[in-house]
């Protein structure tokens, strides 16, 4: 028996569509015309913007700096002249700053000043260097990465999962990464250990990827306290709460951090990221996200932050004529994009087009008490009553029913025979929540 | 370009509402057939009537109460099937036709529609047609396409003790012993039950946990367990009713509970009971306790743990 958890769903289970269209596609590198990088892609106060239109900026130069806790510094993504510094409209509601800089195509970096070489660095000098490279969880949740590095004294963590499960349908980016890149991503892994004081790593690996566990088997390959673990193939296996659960036999208590189950998860792009910071001094400025669906090329590209939707999705043979949805991260959880001038943020895995077809709205009926979401919850909750609760706007008790627990999967709602908007009504009721919160 | 916009999940597994109830109908399917070749025409026509009686009982309370006309779920033509299936073959067509307002009119869409309903629609309304006709519900068709073992026309079941009936194990799997037209052939229920476990449209609980339940007690209280499940209507009800979703517990838990206990109340029936028959008593009371059951079953959230230290 694979390891795997209790609850979750076989999204795609039997369909040819989805990942196969990538998961052979080499990363291929796009250097796009134009950049918009907004200062909010991770999660925390957006940056503060430190150049003017009109500047030159070199790749790796601070365009952003960082404000508050959870801050981080933004980088230029290509050289050239900035041409504007102003309010652009991205995923979120409202618009956000952006520096937008056009691309020179020389490609000449900032002078770059590694820390050290993974064997020998010093310790206490990765946490730092991280935080300058401006990384943050390239998995999709965008939390900076080295506020998770900083265990605080009261916690005690001995393992670091890396998270190279990539149970969201469609995406093979982490895919290619461990095949490409798997010596980058050990590493990475190992600074984080280092840099945290953990001695056990585990590389979780959902078990539809072989060729990706025996590449960072082999890699791993007398690397001491890392190893490889394949996991059953189901969603949403590489959800944080479910990975640790998987992995340590521990869940993560009740509204406490993973920290406070003894663990932290990166996920393996973050990990390699994290190897390019300290070793070579390269701040964030690229990743590989899967660009598919309903393009003439499906492909897994290698792209600047702040490429415009637009550019990549030229870059795979533009849409095809059905291409009616468009959405920045996997199907289960994905956000749809209000247009195709987004831009390709920190933590982008993924650009997915859907046909009208498979965008057609689902209408919602009566909750027939089947049951199915019960046993789709990988946190375990009531699904049905929590959506109840929901539309009889009875906040309280949905908290009571532990909405706050929901991760927001969308395992319930892809179950769901009646076609009941669950995920959606939890989400909203959070928000809700907070909204309330903040007027306090 | 016009992009659609829409909150995840963007993909969805393909059950929907009408394809489990057509997934009820298919497992159904053994039962009606055998139950038209046991009974004949009788049992066709009582059928059709009452799955045309159901529908558009179901259409007429829709439109009534202005409120988005659902019969394509197919959740009606389930419960006309199965008010049928509980139905004698010799059942008058006034009968069914009370039996049909009762269950879909009253019991399903007075409650609010499919999934508001706290009892069974047929089973409902079989125990009020059993209540006001007890004569009419118990009888049998002599007129069968298949010569019954007894001769009369009001006879009971096996289950009335002071009937000696000449019947063997074979003609109570294929059904050649009086009933009701889709409790008595048992090789067609269990064909059901098969289909629906495959397609995973229940699962084993509810009528694994019944049935045993109900033979383990039986066995208790001095009856013959093998001859018992085999007679009346436990295997119908434990695979086709009692696992009605929306009457039913919500956890896997709460169904065993629930099924464990209508077990019980069908052997308590059977052995101490003045009813003959007591299947439809026992999955209606659980419908009832259904609401608490799912108040104190319920699972343990992720991480109600202590931390690690």
């Amino acid at each position: 028996m694979k390891k795997t958890f209790r609850g979750g769903v076989h999204p795609l289970k039997n369909i040819h569509e989805g990942k196969p269209l990538t998961s052979a596609c080499a990363v291929r590198p796009v250097a796009p015309s134009i950049v918009v990088i907004p200062m909010g892609m991770h999660l925390g106060a957006p940056s503060k913007p430190c150049v003017q239109k009109g500047d030159l900026v070199k790749i790796g130069q601070r365009i952003g700096e960082p404000v508050g806790g959870l801050g981080l510094p933004v980088h230029a993504s290509v050289s050239g002249e900035v041409i504007a510094v102003e309010e652009r409209q991205q995923l979120r509601a409202a618009p956000e700053m952006c520096v937008v800089i056009q691309n020179d195509m020389l490609d000449e970096w900032v002078e770059l000043s590694p820390v050290g070489d993974v064997e020998t660095v010093e310790a206490e000098k990765i946490i730092p260097a991280v935080l300058n490279a401006g990384i943050c969880g390239m998995g999709g949740a965008s939390f900076p990465t080295h506020v998770k590095m900083n265990v605080p004294e009261d916690k005690h963590a001995d393992i670091v999962i890396l998270n190279g499960a990539e149970c969201e349908p469609y995406l093979t980016a982490d895919h290619r990464n461990m095949l490409e890149n798997s010596s980058r991503i050990v590493d990475g892994l190992r600074l984080i250990m280092r840099a945290t004081g953990v001695n056990r790593g585990v590389i979780a690996i959902e078990d539809n990827k072989p060729d990706a566990v025996a590449a960072m088997q082999k890699a791993a390959e007398g690397r001491s306290g890392v190893e490889v673990v394949a996991l059953k193939t189901k969603y949403p296996q590489g959800g944080e709460k479910q990975l640790i659960e998987v992995v340590t036999g521990r869940q993560v208590p009740r509204g406490k951090l993973p920290a406070d189950a003894g663990a932290l998860v990166f996920n393996v792009s973050t990990a390699a990221a994290v190897a390019d910071a300290v070793t070579l001094g390269k701040p964030l400025v690229e990743r590989i996200t899967t660009v598919t669906g309903c393009v003439n090329k499906p492909s897994n590209l290698r792209l600047r932050v702040g490429t415009q939707y637009a550019e990549a999705i030229a870059a795979c043979g533009g849409l095809t004529e059905e291409a009616a949805k468009i959405f920045a991260g996997g199907p289960m959880t994905g956000l749809c994009a209000p247009n195709d001038t987004i831009s390709i943020t920190k933590a982008t895995n993924g650009i997915v087009v859907f046909s009208g077809e498979q965008a057609k709205a689902l209408e919602e009926g009566p909750c027939i008490r089947c049951g199915r979401c019960i046993e789709a919850c990988p946190i375990h909750l009531l699904p049905y009553q929590l959506k109840y609760d929901c539309e009889a706007a009875a906040l309280n008790r949905a908290k009571e029913h532990g909405l706050m627990d929901c991760v927001a999967c969308g395992a319930c709602a892809y179950v769901c025979p009646a076609r009941r908007h669950l995920t959606a009504s939890f989400k909203a009721a959070k928000d809700e929540l907070a909204a309330k919160a903040r007027r306090r | 370009m016009q992009w659609k916009v829409s909150a995840a999940p963007h993909v969805h597994a393909k059950d929907s509402t009408a394809t489990l109830m057509l997934d009820v109908i298919a497992a159904l399917m053994p039962c009606v057939v055998a139950g038209i070749w046991l009974f004949g025409w009788r049992a066709a026509l009582v059928i059709a009537i009452s799955v045309a009686a159901c529908v558009l009982t179901e259409l007429v309370c829709q439109k009534i109460a202005k409120k988005p006309i659902r019969i394509n779920d197919l959740s009606a033509v389930v419960t006309g099937i199965i008010l049928a299936l509980n139905l004698p073959p010799t059942a008058p067509w006034w009968m069914i036709l009370i039996g049909a307002v009762i269950a879909i009119g009253l019991v399903k869409q007075l409650f609010g529609g499919i999934g508001d309903n706290f009892l069974n629609p047929a089973l409902t309304a079989r125990a009020v047609l059993l209540a006001s006709w007890p004569a009419r519900m118990t009888a049998t068709n002599t007129a069968s396409a298949y010569p019954l073992p007894f001769d009369t026309v009001t006879s009971a079941t096996v289950l009335t003790p002071e009937t000696t009936l000449n019947t063997t194990m074979v003609d109570m799997l294929v059904g050649r012993i009086p009933g009701t037209i889709g409790e008595v052939c048992k090789v067609a229920i269990l064909l059901g039950l098969v289909y629906l476990l495959i397609r995973r449209t229940i699962t084993w609980h509810i009528p694994v946990v019944m049935t045993g339940t109900f033979m383990l007690a039986v066995w208790a209280f001095g009856l013959d367990p093998i001859q018992s499940v085999l007679s009346g209507g436990i295997l119908f009800g434990a695979v086709f009713m009692a696992t009605d979703y929306v009457t039913s517990p919500m956890t896997k838990w709460g169904q065993v509970i629930y099924a464990a206990g209508a077990g019980l109340i069908v052997a308590l029936i059977r052995a101490f009971g003045s009813y003959p028959e007591g299947v439809t008593y026992a999955i209606l009371f659980m419908n009832v306790v259904t609401p608490l059951i799912d108040r104190a079953v319920r699972p343990r959230i992720y991480g109600e743990v202590k931390s690690h230290a």
